[in-house]
């Protein structure tokens, strides 16, 4: 199971206790009403969606009920570090994202464990 | 003549035991959904008799009540003896701190014997050991499809708060997981 580092309860966490809740770092514009559609659209609808390092809202929904901030790795999944809400965006060093990379093509943690051959049997 | 209305609980009459572990429906208890921010806590103190624990996972007990940390401004607490807690929360207004009754939507089922930290891992994904979760320790979490706080009473004991209405998958679901612990 993936384990979650909660800032608030201060330990490793099990995913079932946790929901995520969407991109990170969404200021809500001060002056909502006079906005423009496409403004609105922008700020409610309109997300990075990166491949590599994302920050995401995560909720401790089953546990201290705190939302958090959390910067991961989109292809591998992989958690690089979570800290609390309101806290500025860390800033992410090579070294940590090379920590969470997923595997490049072609080596052997990268390839799916079942192929099927060309006469349709398993390999 | 006629006796005035009696309040039921909604696990009354039910027991289960088996090698290693019992299963008992907790006696009514006061509870209370405390949530305060730093300049609350010494009204919470006050009324209290001591300090609400800071410290993830930690609890502190005083005489009847026990005051579970739950979040960052979230507690729990279970007063056994009814010794007025509500009213005396009342009392104090609620402009620095919020106090809610809760005594009727929790239920509790108190968990013993050998085999406790088994029946509970079988739906629970915390790390049940008592390194990591000790003797008064809790926390709030899930069992199964339910969410749970967990209270640590002893080595062998817990006790299982879940919310009334999901009371019955509860004690069904660690009946299972005794069964076959
Ligand atoms: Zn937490």
């Amino acid at each position: 199971m993936l384990l979650i580092h909660c800032p608030y309860c201060e330990e490793e966490r099990p995913e079932l206790e946790f929901r995520g809740a969407g991109e990170a770092h969404i200021a809500r514009p001060a002056n909502m009403a006079e906005i423009s559609d496409a403004d609105f659209e922008k700020f409610f609808f309109i997300r990075d969606n990166e491949k590599g390092v994302v920050y995401e809202r995560w909720r401790h929904i089953h546990g201290c009920g705190r939302f958090f901030n959390a910067a991961r790795h989109s292809v591998s999944d992989k958690f690089i570090m979570t800290y609390k809400a309101g806290e500025k965006k860390p800033k992410i060093t090579k070294t940590q994202i090379d920590a969470v990379k997923p595997p490049a093509k072609g080596t052997p943690a990268n390839e799916p464990v079942w192929t099927v051959g060309g006469k349709g049997e398993a390999k | 003549m006629s006796k005035v209305a009696q309040r039921t609980g909604p696990l009354d009459g039910r027991n289960f035991g088996t090698t290693g572990v019992t299963l008992t429906p907790a006696a009514a208890a006061t509870r209370i959904s405390l949530r305060a921010r730093e300049d609350g806590l010494a009204t919470a103190k006050k009324i209290l008799g001591f300090a609400p624990p800071g410290k993830p996972k930690s609890s502190a007990t005083k005489g009847s009540i026990n005051c579970l940390w739950i979040g960052p401004d979230e507690w729990l607490v279970i007063d056994a003896d009814d010794s007025g807690l509500p009213a005396k929360f009342a009392k104090e207004g609620n402009t620095k701190l919020s106090a809610v009754e809760i005594s009727h939507r929790n239920t509790a089922i108190l968990l013993e014997g050998a085999k406790a930290v088994d029946v509970l891992n079988s739906g629970c994904p915390q790390d049940l050991s008592s390194a990591s979760f000790p003797v008064g320790a809790c926390s709030r979490t899930i069992l199964g499809k339910s969410e749970i706080v967990l209270y640590r009473t002893g080595e062998h004991a817990f006790r299982v708060e879940c919310w009334r209405s999901f009371s019955d998958y509860v004690w069904s679901f660690l009946m299972d997981a005794a069964k076959s612990a």
